[in-house]
């Protein structure tokens, strides 16, 4: 007698202000968007990884390009990759035990087990938070190190501004300064990604000789090795972008990691 | 067939979504910086309008009354995340800057207008034929819009170079403010000053009027 189909006729001639049929109506609806979105994230999902580590390599291989001699090199030393680690930014050691693949920075930052308050007198790139530990990227032969690049973030004008910082090996001298995501105004906050920018930020110091990090952005004209020109018109930005290098390369930033890797090397 | 045409005809300029019944003005102003983003946006949401409209005018004698809003909601949410999807998978660069806009398409005004004013009372063949006309009538001020934009404000069209730049030898000077979502604002208006010029019937009569004081003496 309980035959499917009946029971679906009569679930459909239900008037439609029945409670049964509203209840019905709204979980079948449901379900079958529900079933239709995941089938489509799931599906898509290797697809989309893909294009996001692709794009994250072809900044790196962007950032790499501009630093001259540095392909030359790599080739001798014969990698084609800088390699990743994970480093633990409270005591500035390397955590092998973690695969630097699987370790996602933005999702720690946001979790509170994995994460640090910023105290608010250090936090002038206006975090709030960060997360314990970072990714850095590096390029070292027979045990020295050649080039250190450090993933930094901070608050710009309107949005949050990431980055690559290359360093010397002298870890105080700026090698290159790559932005990898930006939402500031169009034309103005925006021309932070201009590459004549950027390349004003190669040579520069970043501490000076007793320590003290003092690299700064000004306006006007930029004199002596630890300033750079502001973007006319876009202070806030620049100096976002200069308070971002300050606060990580301090001693609630990389600070601790730079003092180790200065002392005890790789 | 003629009548069902006029689903389609009609919206495109006479009974525009975006300059008569100014729905979707958010999106318009965020999206048209550039032709691209202008072009892949009326896409998503010319296939959402006509996905929707068909799922919901097929189902319309079952949507209890009560419940009609959430169930719309729900069916165009679920449309948009997986076209969503989809750019994130296919056209990685372009659905990047369109960021958020995407997701929003659930809250365009248009979308939800057209499903409870239009598919909730009609069959689906006629349902889907509004939304392509809705659709394309966003797209055709979108990609107005978007080509006033990139052309003033980068001198490009589609990325292709039109009018060379005064900093790479042309005598082209961009114009910033194109760039800006105000600029967006000032061609719209521009846009429905001249629809309504030339069709007077869209001018609407306005709900109140100054009075006019003699002074005397």
């Amino acid at each position: 007698m309980l035959n499917p189909l009946n029971l679906w006729r009569g679930f459909l001639a239900r008037p439609n202000d029945d409670h049964i049929k509203v209840f019905g109506v709204a979980l079948l609806v449901a379900m079958i968007s529900a079933a239709f979105v995941s089938t489509a994230a799931v599906a898509l999902k290797p697809l989309q990884d893909a294009h996001l580590e692709a794009e994250r390599a072809a900044r790196m291989a962007q950032m790499l390009d501009t630093l001259p001699g540095l392909r030359a090199v790599m080739e001798e030393a014969g990698v084609d990759t800088l390699e990743t680690r994970v480093v633990d930014l409270a005591t500035g050691a390397f955590v092998p035990d973690i695969d630097p693949a699987d370790y996602d920075v933005q999702a720690a930052a946001s979790d509170p087990e994995q994460s640090t308050a910023i105290p608010p007198d250090v936090d002038v790139a206006g975090l709030r938070r960060r997360a314990d530990y970072a990714l850095v990227h590096l390029l070292e032969r027979d045990g020295a190190l050649l080039l250190i690049v450090l993933p930094v973030e901070g608050t710009g004008y309107q949005s949050t501004i990431r980055a690559m910082l290359a360093l010397e090996p002298d870890l105080n001298t700026i090698a290159a300064l790559t932005i990898t995501e930006q939402g500031e105004t169009p034309g103005i906050g925006a021309r932070v990604e201009d590459a004549a920018w950027l390349a004003l930020w190669p040579g520069r110091q970043v501490a000076d000789e007793d320590g003290n990090i003092v690299i700064s952005v000004v306006r006007g004209t930029a004199t002596g090795p630890y300033q750079v020109d502001a973007i006319s018109g876009a202070t806030v930005t620049s100096n976002g972008v200069a308070n971002m290098l300050r606060y990580w390369l301090g001693d609630h930033g990389y600070g601790p990691f730079l003092d180790r890797l200065t002392t005890e090397g790789l | 067939m003629a009548s069902n045409l006029r689903h389609v005809t009609a919206p495109l300029v006479q009974n525009n979504p975006v300059t008569l019944q100014i729905l979707g003005i958010c999106s318009a102003l965020a999206v048209t910086t550039s032709l691209s983003t202008a072009l892949v946006m009326s896409m998503a949401l010319t296939v959402v309008l006509c996905l929707a409209s068909a799922t919901i005018s097929l189902i319309r004698n079952h949507i209890p009354n009560v419940i009609r809003l959430i169930v719309q909601i729900i069916i165009i949410a679920s449309l948009v995340i997986v076209i969503d999807e989809l750019l994130q998978a296919y056209a990685f660069e372009i659905s990047r800057q369109l960021s958020i806009f995407v997701g929003l398409i659930v809250t365009n005004c248009l979308v939800m207008g057209r499903a409870e004013a239009f598919a909730m009372r009609n069959p689906v063949w006629p349902s889907v034929l509004d939304g392509l006309g809705n659709g394309l009538g966003y797209s055709l001020v979108l990609i107005i819009v978007g080509s006033i934009r990139e052309l003033l404000g980068a001198g490009t069209l589609l990325g292709y170079t039109i009018l060379t730049p005064a900093s790479q030898g042309g005598w082209f000077v961009p114009l910033g403010l194109m760039q800006l979502a105000p600029s967006a604002f000032f061609i719209i208006g521009l846009l429905v000053w001249a629809i309504r010029s030339h069709w007077v019937g869209q001018v609407e009569t306005p709900k109140f009027s100054l009075k006019l004081q003699r002074s005397r003496g």
